[in-house]
């Protein structure tokens, strides 16, 4: 259902900068109001949680609601005191998880 | 099955007319109760004040499918002065429940970004609790053209 999540951080930071993170995935987030051509209800499969964690500890989290657009895109800041490993995760409906990670370097 | 002009030209306004009104006939929006029952479980006994959050929202959205919105929530974010969570609501959609941010200390400021669904014209309403329990409210009205549910 998902594709490859993008995500957008500066490579570098100095410390203790609070720095902005954007992330977008592709999920058709289906709300469960639709019909198909036959009047039937779609069923729901939305991301219902997204995550971000710096190096097991959590930044920001997100509860999300079938009312959250298709292709879930966030932006959020997150302060950083050293160099580390920055790690995304969105959680389906379905019990699908996807990842992503990217690291930065603190001078 | 031999339909008249006429009969054929009804159908057609008939239909053109489903689809016009489409969203607003539909029973299953939230109504007030939903939303005030959101509100009041969020701030657990607190009464929502004004201030210290503010809610960026466009106008008019011309496509309720994907309107951009924003939160901003003054707040230290260290020791007692931090905001714990955000939550949006919208009273219009079929459940009022858009999404629940939750920040850190890690956090470094409580604000984000993301972009929500709007079946018509409604209030949408972000919520934020602090650390020691006190809740703000900011509410804006977005004009939507086009609903963004339903199908």
């Amino acid at each position: 259902m998902a594709s490859k999540p993008r995500i957008k951080l500066p490579k570098k930071a100095s410390a203790g900068e609070v720095i902005t993170i954007k992330t977008l995935i592709s999920h058709e987030m289906e709300s469960g109001q639709r019909k198909d051509k036959d009047g039937n209800a779609i069923p729901r499969q939305i991301i219902n949680k997204f995550t971000c964690a710096f190096e097991g500890a959590t930044v920001f989290e997100c509860d999300l609601d079938p009312a959250i657009s298709a292709n879930p895109f966030f932006e959020f800041t997150a302060k950083v005191n050293e160099s580390g490993t920055f790690k995304f995760t969105w959680v389906d409906d379905d019990g699908s998880v996807y990842e992503a990670e990217q690291a930065i370097e603190v001078a | 099955m031999n339909h008249t002009r006429r009969q054929m030209l009804a159908f057609t306004a008939g239909a053109a007319g489903m689809a016009a009104f489409g969203f607003s006939a539909l029973p299953a929006l939230a109504d007030a109760d939903a939303t005030q029952k959101a509100i009041d479980e969020f701030a657990a006994g607190a009464t929502p004040a004004e201030g210290r959050i503010s809610l960026t929202a466009p106008e008019i959205a011309e496509n309720g499918n994907t309107v951009p919105i924003s939160v901003e929530v003054e707040s230290a974010m260290s020791g007692d002065d931090l905001c714990e969570s955000v939550m949006i609501l919208a009273d219009g959609n079929p459940n009022p429940d858009v999404c629940t941010f939750r920040f850190s200390e890690l956090s470094g400021a409580a604000t984000a970004t993301t972009r929500m669904r709007l079946a018509k014209t409604q209030n949408v309403i972000a919520l934020a609790r602090m650390k020691d329990g006190t809740v703000y409210m900011d509410r804006k009205e977005v004009k939507v053209t086009i609903g963004g549910c339903g199908g």
